[in-house]
C-alpha cells in the first residue's frame, strides 16, 4: 500500500483482577499501512478493544497493564513515550471513533466546542478559527446546516449525526491512524451504510490508515483490505481479505463463517455454528484458546499456542493441524463449497 | 382461517409536556398495520429503530394497548377479551426477549424462572412440574443441575435459551421472539438460530420474529414484512423480497446490509439514503418515505400514504404486496423493467 | 439438507464469561462472586465498617439475651439492676468504677454496668420493632406507588412528602404526647413516621426495575399484578433498603434515647438509656461523672456502629464504586 505507519509486536496487555490475571491480548502483532484499512475481527473476549486501546495506552491502571510489546509509530515506539507525549499523539496522530454514540460525546458541552477544543489543543489555533474549523468538518462529514449544528447539544443530533460528529472530532486533526471501534453497531444499517461511507471518503482524503474493530464479518469484508481474526487474546489467522475469507485456514475462522446467515443465499444453507460458549479468560489454556470448542481439536493444541505459518500471499495462521490435512477438512465444509463456487 | 391476523393496528403513545403535563402530540409509533400470519410459518417483522416493530409485538400480546385496530388469534379477538379469556390466550402466545441479562430476574433461580407460569396458571402438582421443567431445560440443551443455579452464572446465549425454555413452558402456538439474537455472539447467534428452527419442526410452532438484521429475518422467515416509520410497506416471501424488491426502502435497506463476501460487495451497487429517519412523533404528510424517496413525485406522493396492495401482473399467484405508488416492476426473468433504482 | 445434531448436543455449559453486561466496550470486568460474596469482599476492606459490625453483634447478642432473660424473667447481669444498696452510694453521689463495679454505681448504690445492659433491651426492642413497622408499611406503599405510577404514585408520595416536611421529633412528640407513655406507643409513633423514607427509597428503585424485561416476561405469562410487586419487583430493589434498615435502627435507638431523656418514652421501671442520662445528668457538676458517662457511650457507640455499617454496606452494593 503506501508507507508503514505502524508496526504492532508481541503487544500484551493483562488484567490483575482479585480473581486472577486476564490475559486479554496475548502476544499479538500487526501492521498498518497508509491508505490502507485493517479489519480487527472477533466476538466477545476476544480482545479487539483492549488492543486498540492499548494502542492508545487508555487501558484502565489498574488493573490493567500493557506487559509486554512494542508499538511503533513512524519510528517512535509509542510504550516508551512520557504521559504528556502520549496525549500529544493521541488525537493527532492516533484518533479513535468510540462504539458509542450516545455516551461518547460530553453532554453539557455543545457540540462545535468539543470539536474546536480538539484542535486548540494540538494545533494551538485560536477559539476563532478552530470554530470555523469545526463548522468545516461538521460539513465534510455530511452534516447539513453545519454553522447552526455547531451550535447544538449532543442530545439534539441523531444517533447517526452524533457518530459523524465524533468521525469530525477525530479527524479534526489530521490523523494518520484512525481507529473506529465498533462504530456502527449501535446505528441502523442505512445510517451504518452512510457512515461506512464518511470513514472511506475521510481515509481518502487525509490519506490515513484505518483500523476498524468490528464482529461483523459483513463490515470486513466491504471495508478491509486485510482482515485479522482474534479469538481468546491472540491472533488466530490474518492476511488479505479475499485470501482468509476464500481460503480459510483457521477452524475458528471457518466456524464464523459458517454462522452467518447470508441475505444473497439462493437455497436456504442450515447455520453450522461453533459449539459451546465464548471463552472465559481467567481459564485460557496456555496453548490454542479455541481449545475445547474446535471440532478438530487434537493432543497438544492445549498446551502449546502454535507458530505462525504462512499459508498464502501476507497471509499467515495459528494452527496445529497440518496444512494437507486442514485443505482437506475444509473441501467437505458445507458454506464453504458455496463461497467459493 | 389465518393464526394470527392484525389488521390495521394502531397504537399512539401521547406526548405530555408542560406543567400541567397535557397532551401535545403523540407518537405513531405503529400507525395502521395489517397482516397474517398462518399457522406453522415463520414471520420476519423487519425495520430499523423507530418503525414500530416491536410495539406491534407487544402489542399483539396485550403487553401493550392498543389504540385501534384489530388482533384476532385463532379467531378470537385479542384486544377485547376478558380477563379469563386472555390468561388462556396467553398459554398460547409467548414471547422470547432480546437482552438475555435483563430479561430473566436475577433473584430467582432458573428452575423458578422456567415454571413459574406453570404455577400462575395452577397447571400440575409439584411433582409434575418439576418434571416438565426438567424436560424443557434438556430441550433447549441445558441440564437439570443447572437449574438451581441462578442467571448470572450463565453466559448470554445460555440465559437466552433459558427464555426460550420458559416461553415454552405453556406449549404455546405461537412465539414472538423480539430480536432473539441480537445481542449474542455471532457464533451463539448461528446455534439460536438453529436451536429455534429445530423447536418449530418438532413442536409445531409459529413463529413471529421481530428483528432488524435483515440477513437473520431473510434466514429464519418464511414470508418477511418491511415496516417503516409505524406502517407496513412490503411483504413478500423471503426469497422474492431478495430477488424482486419492490418499494425503494426495501431496496435501500437491502443494499445497506454488509454481505460477508468481499467479491459480492465489491460488485455491488449501493443506494444510499440521504438524512435520518424522521421521529414517529413527526412523520412526513403523505407517504412516510417520500422525505428520502428518489422517485417522489410531489403528486401523489405527498399527498396521502399509499395503500398496501399486490401490484397487478407482478408475481402472479404470489402474496406480494406493496405500499408504493411506484414500485418496481420486473420481467419474468428478474430484471426490473420499471421505476428501478438509480 | 437435514442437520441429525439435535438441539441437546450442546457442549456441557462453562463458567460464566468474564465479560459482563456492562463491559460493552469489551475490557475485562471482574467477575461478580454472586450477590452476596461479592458485597462482603468489598465490605472486608472497610476497616470503620467492620467496627460497626462488631459493635453490632456485641449490642444484638447482650440485647437477645436481656429480651430472653425478661420473658424468662430471670437476671442476665452481674448484679440486681433494681438492687438499691445505700452502702454503695456515699453521700447519695454513688461509688466511682472499682473491680467489683466496673462502671460504678448510682446514687441509689445500684450497678451502673447492669442497668446498662440491662437497657440495651429496651434499645433492641425498639430498633427493631419501630423499623419493621415502617417496613410493612414503607415496602406496601412504595413499590405499589412505583409500580403504578400516576394518580396512585401521586396520592403515596404526596402523603409521604407530609411526613417529611414535619420535623422529625417534633412530630413524634406530638404523638407521644396524645398516645402517652409506654413501649408500644413508642413503637408506634417511630414506625409510623419513618415509614416515608422507606418508601421513596424503594420507590425509586422500583421506577427503574419495573422498565425491566423479566417484569414484561411475568406480565407476558399472565402474571397479576401483585404477584409482580411482590415477587419480582420488591426483591431486586431491596439493597437500598438494607442499608437504609442498618441506618434506621441507628436512627430509631437514637429517638427512643431522645424520647425517654424528655420523659415520655420508656418509663420505670424498665431502664433506658435515655432516661439513665436524664436522671444522672444532674449528678455530674457534683463529681459523679460515671452515672452518666457509661449509659451515653452505650448509646453513642451503638448508634455508631449502626450508621458506621450501614455506610460501609452503601459502598459496598455500589456497583459503580472504584475499588
Amino acid at each position: 500500500m503506501g508507507e508503514r505507519l505502524l508496526e504492532v509486536t508481541d503487544l500484551s496487555t493483562h488484567f490483575f483482577t482479585h480473581a486472577g490475571v486476564v490475559k486479554a491480548v496475548n502476544g499479538v502483532s500487526f501492521s498498518l499501512d497508509r491508505n490502507e484499512t485493517l479489519g480487527i475481527v472477533g466476538e466477545s473476549g476476544s480482545g479487539k478493544t483492549v488492543a486498540a486501546l492499548s494502542l492508545l495506552r487508555l487501558v484502565p491502571d489498574p488493573p490493567g497493564k500493557i506487559v509486554e510489546g512494542s508499538i511503533v509509530l513512524k519510528g517512535r515506539d509509542l510504550l516508551t513515550l512520557s504521559e504528556d507525549e502520549m496525549r500529544e499523539v493521541r488525537g493527532n496522530d492516533i484518533a479513535m471513533i468510540f462504539q458509542d454514540p450516545m455516551t461518547s460525546l460530553n453532554p453539557v458541552f455543545k457540540v462545535g466546542w468539543q470539536i474546536a477544543e480538539a484542535i486548540m489543543l494540538h494545533q494551538g489555533k485560536g477559539q476563532g478559527e478552530a470554530n470555523t474549523m469545526a463548522a468545516e468538518l461538521l460539513t465534510r462529514v455530511g452534516i447539513s446546516d453545519a454553522a447552526r449544528r455547531a451550535n447544538e447539544y449532543p442530545f439534539e443530533f441523531s444517533g447517526g449525526m452524533r457518530q459523524r460528529a465524533m468521525i469530525a472530532m477525530a479527524i479534526s486533526c489530521n490523523p494518520e491512524i484512525l481507529i473506529a471501534d465498533e462504530p456502527t453497531t449501535a446505528l441502523d444499517v442505512t445510517i451504518q451504510a452512510q457512515i461506512m461511507d464518511v470513514i472511506r471518503e475521510m481515509q481518502g482524503v487525509y490519506d490515513s490508515g484505518v483500523i476498524m474493530i468490528t464482529h461483523d464479518l459483513g463490515v470486513v469484508a466491504q471495508m478491509a483490505d486485510r482482515v485479522m481474526v482474534m479469538y481468546g487474546g491472540r491472533t488466530v489467522e490474518y492476511g488479505p481479505v479475499d485470501e482468509v475469507y476464500y481460503n480459510a485456514h483457521q477452524p475458528y475462522t471457518w466456524g464464523l463463517l459458517g454462522s452467518l446467515p447470508r441475505l444473497d443465499e439462493v437455497e436456504k444453507q442450515r447455520l453450522t455454528p461453533i459449539k459451546g460458549q465464548p471463552p472465559n479468560l481467567l481459564l485460557l489454556p496456555p496453548g490454542c484458546p479455541f481449545c475445547g470448542r474446535c471440532p478438530y481439536e487434537r493432543p497438544g493444541c492445549r498446551e502449546a499456542f502454535p507458530e505462525l505459518e504462512i499459508v498464502g500471499p501476507g497471509h499467515g495462521v495459528h494452527c496445529w493441524i497440518p496444512l494437507d490435512e486442514r485443505v482437506a477438512i475444509r473441501e467437505k465444509l458445507p458454506h464453504f463449497m458455496a463461497s467459493v463456487a | 382461517m389465518s393464526l394470527l391476523e392484525v389488521k390495521d393496528l394502531k397504537k399512539h403513545f401521547p406526548i405530555k409536556s408542560g406543567v400541567l403535563r397535557r397532551t401535545t402530540g403523540h407518537v405513531y409509533a405503529v400507525d395502521g398495520v395489517s397482516f397474517a400470519i398462518e399457522e406453522g410459518e415463520t414471520l420476519g417483522l423487519v425495520g430499523e429503530s423507530g418503525c414500530g416493530k416491536s410495539t406491534t409485538g407487544r402489542v399483539i400480546l396485550r403487553l401493550l394497548p392498543a389504540t385501534g385496530g384489530a388482533v384476532t388469534f385463532d379467531g378470537q379477538d385479542v384486544m377485547s377479551a376478558s380477563h379469563a379469556e386472555m390468561q388462556r390466550l396467553r398459554r398460547d402466545m409467548q414471547i422470547i426477549f432480546q437482552d438475555p441479562y435483563s430479561s430473566l430476574n436475577p433473584r430467582m433461580k432458573v428452575n423458578n424462572i422456567v415454571g413459574e407460569s406453570l404455577r400462575i396458571h395452577r397447571i400440575g402438582t409439584d411433582k409434575e412440574r418439576r418434571a416438565r421443567v426438567a424436560e424443557l431445560l434438556e430441550t433447549v440443551g441445558l441440564t437439570v443441575e443447572q437449574g438451581e443455579r441462578y442467571p448470572h452464572e450463565f453466559s448470554g446465549g445460555q440465559r437466552q435459551r433459558i427464555g426460550v425454555a420458559r416461553a415454552l413452558a405453556l406449549n404455546p402456538r405461537l412465539i414472538v421472539a423480539d430480536e432473539p439474537v441480537s445481542a449474542l455472539d455471532v457464533s451463539i447467534q448461528a446455534q439460536m438460530i438453529n436451536l429455534l428452527e429445530d423447536l418449530q419442526s418438532r413442536l409445531k410452532l409459529t413463529y413471529l420474529v421481530i428483528a432488524h438484521d435483515l440477513s437473520v429475518v431473510k434466514h429464519i422467515s418464511d414470508r418477511v414484512v418491511v415496516m417503516y416509520l409505524g406502517k407496513v410497506v412490503e411483504i413478500a416471501d423471503s426469497s422474492l423480497l431478495y430477488e424482486r424488491p419492490q418499494h425503494p426502502y426495501t431496496e435501500a435497506l437491502l443494499s445497506a446490509v454488509p454481505i460477508p463476501d468481499p467479491r459480492t460487495e465489491r460488485a455491488r451497487r449501493r443506494i444510499i439514503l440521504e438524512g435520518d429517519v424522521p421521529s414517529p412523533a413527526n412523520p412526513p404528510k403523505g407517504c412516510v418515505f417520500h422525505p428520502r424517496c428518489a422517485r417522489m413525485q410531489p403528486d401523489p406522493c405527498t399527498v396521502a400514504m399509499p395503500k398496501l396492495e399486490s401490484t397487478v401482473g407482478q408475481d402472479a399467484g404470489v402474496d406480494h404486496k406493496v405500499a408504493c405508488y411506484f414500485p418496481t416492476r420486473y420481467a419474468a426473468d428478474g430484471t426490473a423493467t420499471a421505476n428501478a433504482p438509480v | 439438507m437435514t442437520d441429525t445434531t439435535s438441539a441437546t448436543s450442546f457442549d456441557a455449559p462453562q463458567p460464566d464469561s468474564l465479560l459482563s453486561p456492562t463491559a460493552a466496550s469489551g475490557v475485562p470486568t471482574t467477575p461478580p462472586l454472586g450477590l452476596w460474596a461479592d458485597t462482603w469482599r468489598r465490605l472486608r476492606r472497610n476497616k470503620l465498617a467492620l467496627v460497626g459490625l462488631g459493635i453490632i453483634t456485641v449490642f444484638m447478642v447482650i440485647g437477645m439475651s436481656q429480651i430472653i432473660a425478661h420473658l424468662l424473667n430471670i437476671q442476665l447481669t452481674p448484679y440486681d439492676p433494681n438492687g438499691v444498696d445505700y452502702a454503695l452510694s456515699p453521700k447519695g453521689l454513688g461509688a466511682p468504677p472499682s473491680a467489683a463495679h466496673p462502671f460504678g454505681t448510682d446514687y441509689l448504690g445500684r450497678d451502673i454496668l447492669s442497668r446498662t445492659i440491662v437497657a440495651s433491651r429496651v434499645a433492641m426492642l425498639v430498633g427493631v420493632i419501630a423499623v419493621a413497622i415502617a417496613l410493612v408499611i414503607g415496602l406496601s406503599l412504595g413499590p405499589v406507588s412505583g409500580y403504578y405510577g400516576g394518580v396512585t404514585d401521586a396520592v403515596i408520595m404526596r402523603a409521604a412528602d407530609v411526613f417529611f416536611a414535619f420535623p422529625f421529633i417534633l412530630f413524634v412528640l406530638l404523638i407521644m404526647t396524645v398516645l402517652g407513655p409506654g413501649f408500644v406507643n413508642v413503637f408506634i409513633a417511630i414506625g409510623l413516621l419513618s415509614w416515608a423514607g422507606y418508601a421513596r427509597l424503594n420507590r425509586g428503585s422500583v421506577l427503574s426495575v419495573r422498565t425491566m424485561e423479566f417484569i414484561e416476561a411475568a406480565r407476558a405469562q399472565g402474571a397479576s399484578d401483585l404477584r409482580i410487586i411482590f415477587r419480582h419487583v420488591l426483591p431486586n430493589t431491596m439493597a437500598p433498603v438494607y442499608v437504609a434498615i442498618a441506618m434506621g435502627i441507628g436512627g430509631a435507638i437514637a429517638t427512643e434515647a431522645a424520647l425517654s431523656f424528655l420523659g415520655i418514652g420508656i418509663m420505670p421501671p424498665d431502664a433506658s438509656w435515655g432516661s439513665m442520662i436524664a436522671n444522672y445528668l444532674t449528678y455530674v457538676p457534683a463529681g459523679s461523672w460515671w452515672m452518666e458517662f457509661f449509659p451515653s457511650t452505650a448509646l453513642v457507640l451503638t448508634v455508631f456502629g449502626f450508621i458506621a455499617f450501614g455506610n460501609g454496606l452503601r459502598d459496598a452494593t455500589d456497583p459503580k464504586l472504584k475499588e
